[in-house]
């Protein structure tokens, strides 16, 4: 009877799924998009050294925070660090694993990469929607030299929310009275002007087709696109261009205090160098699954150890030495590890 | 009463268990999106909510007005372009082609409906956003310009990522529905009858008029029934072309945002309870009113079936 054996064919199957395997070596985590290529390629490489096999799930922030909350997954990735309160009252742990910065970046026929300077004011103005055009006496002035068309600006910001864009509205929140007040800041705001582009790839593909734009992304999507990012205007008042020194030297002069849970935004820090929008994004562990949770921490101790490389090949900014061992220290104070 | 045959009993019960999963499903569904939209129910209220338009995740505001008006708007503007074209190709597919076009037509309509909404948007972002915000919209600007009222529909910078290019993707992306299944009831109309009709010296415009059209209405109103479902719920292809931008704009060739846009868009970060019930709450709007849209259809079309039968 073929009948039967089909049948006994599918309940076998059913059988098979419904046991699950032996999962004593995977490790799952979840949440931010951004920082998904680095995690899962050092996941490709730790799994090749030590047999250990990490899924990392890229659903976003949210949804990383939500699923470690509810411990469904091992370790949550988040772009925006968690208040330590919050960590308190979920019983979690937080640290950075990578930098990124968020540059600005511009589609005006003639200009270059690195050849527009902005400044905090000017920014977020065009931002808001009150610089209209690229002639504007107040851009101008920061640009004598280039030629500026009197078209105007179109602004292209995120439609999703993202951790890029609660880093950027951070940023705009910090340096303008009249940002805070009108708009203020999250992973997804009110904008006051612009089109919306879905992910980072939406904003880049959005500024290339859209002469006379400005749009926000991270670096790597800059590079990748080819896109003219300008300079901006640091705390210290240097034009500095992005780039590995300047998001270097942000996390160097950032306050990182394993006190508060590594909270900080890499916003605005006062280096001389320093490249005035970035930020980390950090992994959640749960304090009550000891187990699981030094797991987590051995996977990035030695990604700390021997990613660094690999990082920088996907142009993410790795963490400095004396803030790895502030990390290292800190899974020690929680008796992780 | 015949003792049924226990074989077809269970067969009848096993249908009917099937069919039940329908309906619980549906049941399901809204009984979920009230349940999670609780929350935002109980902070806005219903009118309150509909009418609202900001929708400001940082106050933690939040309204569907604007989301509503995107849908509305998209879902008009491509269905005012789909039917006549799809209705067009189905009379030319059935009435005046070549028979040896016929069949490549037909196939070529059927596998428009195959292709993944997410090619389509691609297709648009890449291909049809740079011609329309280069050639198409500023030569419209220049038409209308001058015209009071009409110019209203063309103001601010062609960018090509509009309301106006999501609705002509959404039309080419329903044309191929409502055009296959009038194809089909056009393709039911009695040899008979039109022979008749061509015997009593009409025309071939008089037999399509007189004859045709009148004879497969119902199929047709189907096929825009079902075109109407497809084009409110349209998530993908929009959301690379439609600008995603909260408001209420009179202008063609500003971006907007639809429900299910909106919804794609904003899930995954949503971060606090609000927001989230909010997204919830939205959706369950979209599925009220897709419900009465479709019923509404589904109404007017029992009428005409009726009316025919008499």
């Amino acid at each position: 009877m073929t009948r039967l054996k089909i049948l006994a064919a599918l309940i076998s199957c059913l059988i098979f799924y419904a046991v699950p395997s032996a999962a004593s070596e995977n490790l799952n985590g979840a949440g931010a998009s951004f920082p998904a290529p680095v995690y899962q390629s050092w996941a490709y490489d730790y799994n090749k050294a030590t047999g250990i096999r990490i899924n990392y799930q890229s659903i976003g922030s949210g949804g990383g925070q939500r699923q470690i909350v509810n411990r469904t997954v091992d370790f949550g990735a988040s772009d925006d660090p968690l208040k330590p309160e919050q960590l308190k009252k979920d019983n979690l742990i937080q640290f950075p694993a990578v930098i990124g910065g968020v540059v600005a970046v511009v589609n005006i026929a003639g200009v270059k990469e690195g050849e527009l300077r902005l400044d905090a004011d000017t920014l977020s103005k065009i931002f808001l929607g009150e610089i209209k055009t690229w002639d504007d006496s107040r851009i101008k002035t920061l640009n004598p030299k280039t030629a500026l068309p009197a078209k105007p600006i179109t602004v292209v910001h995120r439609s999703d929310g993202s951790g890029t864009t609660a880093i950027f509205t951070n940023y705009l929140t910090s340096v303008s009275a009249d940002w805070k007040s009108k708009v203020g800041e999250g992973k997804a705001v009110k904008w006051p002007v612009g089109i919306g582009g879905k992910g980072n790839e939406g904003v880049a593909n959005y500024v290339r087709q859209t002469p006379n734009s400005i749009g926000y992304v991270e670096f790597a999507y800059a590079k990748q696109n080819k896109l003219a990012f300008t300079q901006l205007k640091n705390r210290a008042g240097s034009f500095v261009n992005p780039g590995f020194d300047s998001f270097e030297d942000a996390a160097d002069t950032g306050d990182f205090d394993p006190k508060k849970d590594f909270y900080t935004w890499l916003n605005n820090t006062p280096g001389k160098n320093s490249w005035p929008i970035a930020g980390a994004t950090f992994i959640l562990l749960a304090k009550d699954k000891t187990a699981q949770s030094a797991k987590a921490a051995k996977f990035f101790e030695w990604a700390f150890k021997n990613g660094d490389a690999k990082a920088k090949e996907l142009v993410y900014v790795p963490l400095p030495k004396s803030l790895k061992d502030k990390i290292r220290l800190y899974w020690k104070l929680n008796s992780i590890q | 009463m015949k003792r049924k045959n226990p074989f077809d009993l269970s067969f009848s019960l096993l249908t009917a268990a099937a069919s039940a999963t329908v309906l619980l499903l549906m049941a399901g569904i809204f009984i979920i999106l009230v349940k999670e939209s609780s929350l935002s129910i109980e902070k806005f209220g219903i009118y309150k909510f509909i009418t609202t338009v900001d929708w400001d995740p940082v106050k933690e505001i939040f309204g569907a007005a604007t989301s509503i008006y995107g849908t509305f708007v998209t879902t008009l503007i491509a269905m005012l372009i789909a039917i006549p074209t799809a209705i067009g190709i189905a009379i030319f597919v059935t009435e005046a082609a070549p028979n040896f076009l016929k069949g490549p037509i037909g196939s070529a309509i059927e596998l428009l409906a195959a292709i993944p909404s997410i090619i389509y948007g691609m297709w648009g972002l890449f291909t049809l956003a740079p011609l329309m915000s280069r050639y198409i919209e500023p030569s419209l600007q220049k038409a209308f310009g001058d015209v009071p009222v009409l110019n209203i529909l063309f103001q601010g910078t062609p960018m090509g990522i509009d309301i106006l290019t999501a609705s002509l993707i959404l039309s080419i992306m329903i044309i191929p529905f409502t055009a296959s299944i009038s194809r089909d009831s056009f393709n039911l109309t009695p040899a008979v009858v039109k022979e008749s009709a061509y015997a009593m010296g009409a025309t071939k415009w008089e037999v399509i008029k007189n004859i045709v059209l009148p004879y497969s209405k119902l199929g047709v109103f189907g096929g825009i029934a079902l075109s109407l479902g497809r084009a409110l719920g349209e998530t993908m292809a929009v959301a690379f072309v439609l600008g995603n931008k909260h408001h209420i704009t009179a202008s063609l060739l500003d971006p907007a945002s639809t429900i299910t846009v909106t919804l794609a868009n904003e899930f995954t970060e949503a971060d606090t309870d609000l927001y989230l019930s909010s997204l919830f709450y939205l959706a369950l709007v979209l599925f009220i009113l897709s419900f009465v849209v479709l019923a509404v259809a589904k109404f007017f079309l029992l009428r005409a079936e009726r009316r025919y039968s008499r």
